[in-house]
Formats: C-alpha cells, sequence, structure tokens
C-alpha cells in the first residue's frame, strides 16, 4: 500500500467525509435548517412571484437549494477544527491537505444533494413533469461540486472564528443568487444583467433544471454543462492551491 | 542504520519571535529522546515542525529517512503524535475516534478493532469506549490520544508533554507504557519541562532555552549537575547580616526574598550545618528552613556555564 498514492487518498478523504457528516451535518438544527429552508424560499417565491411559471419558479428554487445547503456548513469547519485542535490531529495524520479539503466537499456534496432531492420532490408533488432525468442528475452532481468547492473557498481566510467567516459568507453568497437570473429569467435581464449573470455558476445550474423540467433553456444545454464543469474545476483546483498555503497558518 | 530523526537548522519565526533558532539535533533509533525546555522556549513549535503540522522557515527535518518537505505522507504513515493540548473529536466517542484513525493511517476494519480493543483495555478506557469524549476528564482525553497515536502501531512516536496536568496514576500509567513500547523497539522523542520525568525516561535529552539548542547529552551528565546544586530557603528571627551568610564556604550564591534568605549550595548537609552554627553565633533562632530541589532553570544554567557567577 502506497499511502500518499491516489486512491489511497481517496479513500481517507471519505474517512474526513463520514466524520464531517457525522459531527457537522447529521445534528438537530442543520437537518431543520436544512429541510425548511427549500420550504420557506418556495413559500417566500409563490408569494412575491409576478405569474412567473411554475417550472421557473422551482428551477430557481433548486438552485437556491443547492447552493446554500452546499455552502451552509462547510466554510465554518476548517475554523472549527482549527480552535478545538483537531485540525492538528488531521494534520499530523498521512492525509495531504488536498484530501482533507476533498473529504470536506464530499460530505457538502451529499448534503447538498440530499436536501435538494426534497426540493426536486415538492416539484414533482406540484406536478410538474421530469423531462430529462438524467440531466438533472448531472447537473445536480456537477453543481453540488461546484457550489461545495465555493464553500470551501470561503473558508480561505485563516481564522478560526467561525462566526468571521459565516459573516464573510453571507456577503458573497447573497449577491451571487440575485445577478444567478433565479429572480428574473434570463431573458428579461438587461445586458450588463446578462453580463453579471454568466460570471455565476449558479446561473447555468438554474438553465439546466429549468430545462430538465420544460425541454427549454436559455443556453444550449452542453454550454450549461460545459460552463458548470469549468466553475467547478477551477473552483476545486483554487480552493486547493489556497488551502495548501494558509493551512498552516490555522494551527 | 539511519537516525529515526535529524533535525537540522530548523528555524521558525512567529513575527518579531524566533520561536526556534537554527536547531539541530539527531534521534537515533529506538532511543527515548528527551527535549526539554521551559515554558515558550519552543519545544512544541519544534515537534510540530517536525510532524510536518507546521513548515519550517528554514533548516530541514528529515523523518524516518523521509523529508517532510517532499514526503510528509509516508512519514506521518509510520509515526504517531501525542500533541500538546489533547485533540480527540469530542462529539465523536472514544471508539469512534479510533475508527476514524484507523481509516486515516489505511488500517483493515478488523485490524483496527482489535487494536482498538486491545489499547483501550491497556490504558484502562475500554468500559468507556462508547461515551463521547465530550464527557471524559483530562486524563481520560490524554490516554485516548496515547491510544490514537498507537493504533497503526508506529515505529516513532511524538509525545508533547504527555502527563503535564495528570494525576500520578495516569502518568504512571502512560510512563510505564511508553518504557513497555520503548522496549520492543518504538523510538520515542518526548518533549517536558519535567526533569524527573526525563532523567528517569530518556537516553539522551536536548535541551532548548528561547528557541535554541542550548546543551545535549544524557541525563546522567544532566543529573550530576544537579545534584551539584541545591537551594536553601531559611529565616532568621533576627537580622543576620549579608556578609556573614555569604562568607560561609559552601554558600555559592545568595538572595534576600522578603524576610527568607535564598541561597544555592553544592553540600546540603555542610550547608545546614553550617547555618545552624552561624545561627548559635549571632544569638539567631532559625525559624523555618527548606531545602528545595533543584529547579530547570538552575539546571540549564548549570549546564550552559551561565551559572558560574
Ligand atoms: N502560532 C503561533 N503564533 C505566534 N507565536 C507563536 C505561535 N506558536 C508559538 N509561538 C511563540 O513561539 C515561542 C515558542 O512557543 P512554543 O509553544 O513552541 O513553546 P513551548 O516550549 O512548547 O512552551 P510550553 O512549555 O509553554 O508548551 C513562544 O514565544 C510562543 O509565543
Ligand atoms: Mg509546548
Amino acid at each position: 500500500m502506497n499511502p500518499a498514492g491516489l486512491l489511497e487518498q481517496v479513500r481517507r478523504a471519505w474517512a474526513i467525509a463520514k466524520k464531517d457528516i457525522r459531527i457537522y451535518y447529521l445534528k438537530g438544527p442543520v437537518l431543520i435548517f436544512g429541510v425548511f429552508m427549500p420550504v420557506f424560499l418556495f413559500l417566500a417565491f409563490l408569494m412575491g412571484s409576478r405569474q412567473l411559471p411554475l417550472a421557473f419558479l422551482v428551477s430557481g428554487l433548486i438552485g437556491m437549494t443547492l447552493f446554500f445547503t452546499a455552502t451552509a456548513v462547510s466554510p465554518a469547519i476548517f475554523p472549527w477544527e482549527g480552535s478545538a485542535k483537531t485540525l492538528e490531529r488531521l494534520a499530523s495524520c498521512p492525509v495531504t491537505v488536498e484530501t482533507i479539503v476533498f473529504g470536506d466537499m464530499i460530505a457538502s456534496v451529499l448534503f447538498g444533494i440530499g436536501i435538494t432531492a426534497v426540493t426536486i420532490a415538492i416539484g414533482l408533488a406540484l406536478g410538474l413533469p421530469l423531462l430529462h432525468g438524467v440531466t438533472l442528475a448531472a447537473a445536480v452532481l456537477l453543481a453540488a461540486v461546484c457550489f461545495s468547492a465555493i464553500g470551501m473557498l470561503l473558508a480561505v481566510p485563516p481564522t478560526n472564528v467561525p462566526s468571521n467567516i459565516m459573516m464573510l459568507s453571507s456577503l458573497i453568497k447573497f449577491p451571487l443568487v440575485f445577478i444567478s437570473g433565479i429572480f428574473v429569467p434570463l431573458e428579461q435581464l438587461p445586458t450588463w444583467g446578462l453580463a453579471l449573470a454568466v460570471c455565476s455558476p449558479l446561473t447555468y445550474f438554474a438553465d439546466l433544471v429549468r430545462y430538465a423540467f420544460t425541454g427549454v433553456s436559455y443556453f444550449p444545454v452542453g454550454i450549461d454543462l460545459g460552463a458548470l464543469a469549468v466553475f467547478t474545476l477551477a473552483f476545486t483546483a483554487v480552493t486547493m492551491v489556497l488551502h495548501r498555503r494558509t493551512m498552516s497558518r490555522r494551527m | 542504520m539511519p537516525d529515526a530523526i535529524e533535525a537540522r537548522d530548523l528555524t521558525k519565526v512567529f513575527g518579531h519571535t524566533t520561536a526556534v533558532d537554527r536547531v539541530s539535533f539527531s534521534v537515533r533509533q529506538g532511543e527515548i529522546f528527551g527535549f526539554l525546555g521551559p515554558n515558550g522556549a519552543g519545544k512544541t513549535t519544534t515537534t510540530r515542525m517536525l510532524t510536518g503540522v507546521i513548515p519550517p522557515d528554514g533548516g530541514t527535518a528529515t523523518v524516518l529517512g523521509y523529508d517532510m518537505r517532499t514526503d510528509p505522507v509516508q512519514a506521518k504513515q509510520r509515526f504517531g503524535v501525542v500533541p500538546e493540548t489533547a485533540n480527540a473529536y469530542t462529539d465523536l466517542t472514544a471508539w469512534q475516534n479510533l475508527m476514524l484513525m484507523g481509516e486515516l493511517y489505511g488500517l483493515g476494519r478488523a485490524h483496527a478493532a482489535e487494536r482498538a480493543s486491545e489499547l483501550l483495555g491497556v490504558l484502562g478506557l475500554l468500559e468507556r469506549k462508547d461515551q463521547k469524549v465530550q464527557a471524559y476528564s483530562k486524563g481520560m482525553k490524554q490516554r485516548l490520544i496515547l491510544a490514537m497515536a498507537l493504533l497503526h502501531e508506529p515505529e516513532l512516536l511524538f509525545l508533547d508533554e504527555p502527563t503535564s496536568g495528570l494525576d500520578v496514576q495516569s502518568t504512571h500509567l502512560i510512563l510505564d507504557l511508553l518504557r513497555t513500547l520503548n522496549q520492543a523497539g518504538t523510538t520515542i522523542f518526548l518533549t517536558t519541562h519535567n526533569m524527573e520525568e526525563a532523567n528517569r525516561l530518556c537516553d539522551r535529552v536536548g535541551i532548548i532555552r528561547a528557541g535554541q539548542l542550548v546543551a545535549l547529552d544524557a541525563p546522567e551528565r544532566l543529573k550530576a549537575a544537579i545534584d551539584r546544586f541545591h537551594r536553601i530557603e531559611v529565616s532568621f528571627d533576627r537580622e543576620v547580616s549579608a556578609g556573614g551568610l555569604a562568607a560561609l564556604e559552601v554558600v555559592h550564591t545568595i538572595a534576600r526574598e522578603g524576610d527568607k534568605w535564598l541561597m544555592t549550595v553544592e553540600d546540603t548537609d555542610a550547608a545546614i550545618q553550617a547555618l545552624a552554627a552561624l545561627a548559635r553565633e549571632h544569638g539567631a533562632a532559625i525559624v523555618a528552613l527548606n531545602t528545595l530541589a533543584p529547579s530547570l532553570d538552575e539546571a540549564f544554567l548549570r549546564l550552559t556555564g551561565e551559572g558560574t557567577s
């Protein structure tokens, strides 16, 4: 067995993910937040909507659910573990920084997908037809990884005070949602709005979900998937590089 | 046989403090190496650099033949660490913590479970294994950390003040286990500021002060140096002149502290006899007289040749 080999490190990342799920995700308040958030978002959406089609509402809702759940807990894990010194334990184990980051990403991917499945179920229960299931599954998986990487990216500043990071991530997360064509369909956005929207991975994900339920999307599906994939790779790579640099400053 | 640990010019700077300043030493395979120093000397920082938790700002650490900069995972796979602060996951049970370690070190599930039971048994935690670590006492946490460090049967063990704050029983349990492990071939790197512990346990000790390695020797020499150096605290019911005390041949140094005189002497017995004689001479009575074990600082001073004044 080569402990530094890729396969072995992936297995160890999975151990870290299981630990995260057990400690940080399978907690009453976190789960309740996760399940109720889509419901409340949905109600708020319904009341505020100006005759927008249900498919558009649900695709925005699914986009927000996945985005918020996949980035909800992960930014705080490093600060928590840094102050509890458990991060030092991980750092002295035969795992790389990338493995630790990857493990945290897996946990948030699973949490995001799990809660998003609830939202999708609500959409289906409301009578939305699922036209492209495979596309939806691919989009959810890809976007979950992408948003998890964003969540970990928000954790890069090496502070061990979770509330600092939570504040910072809200400052970044909410504007990102607003520019992502979730509240206003992409077709109705002015040019500058569209210019902003294409910078957000959430835009492509919401567009893909809309396609899955209506067969119509603003961008071609290939572009949506490609853009999402590029964002995913870029965010994952950047978060790994940055964490490798800042990890030792948390100790 | 290559050295288990080789530190060469290890340096770490935090802001304006040089926490560790060009420290070089090596630890042979199979020995118990003690790393001594007062608070803030740089023991933990050195240990963290050796265990790959923080990168050095200068110098190199080679552990079990691996350069910690290029092959940290390979080295970590083969050593265990008991850090300064107990760092088990408090939301997990002892058993879950151990199983997590098993997975992080790539042990098979059955093997990990077997090792975990064995270690929890030796360390007296078997009955509490399914309790969350939150509810553990300090001593129990420390024993669990030791079990976590030993699960993968490391050939080298780093311990950063493993017995600090523990009661006599836990301390004995841990030190006995370390001795047993060492007899079975495990190399041990131990930081402490407890002279006694270092004396009893270590084959060699390195002494660090203000980031610099000031002595590296077998504890016998250290001990010899300390044995030559005792402190006596004495107070009289009336004024006795400093000159009279300092004139005593056995007295090395003397200082006044409140109504007490504090002196360092080589021969305790001769000093007490001399003090009694001096008191009689002055018609003074001795109100209190204490002999104190030599302090670490005095040993440092002695060993580094700065205490000759
Ligand atoms: N993360 C850090 N940031 C800034 N300064 C630090 C950091 N860690 C240690 N230091 C400083 O480095 C010096 C050495 O600290 P270190 O913890 O290595 O000492 P030590 O010998 O382990 O002391 P103790 O016996 O109290 O555990 C101290 O002056 C300390 O303040
Ligand atoms: Mg220390």
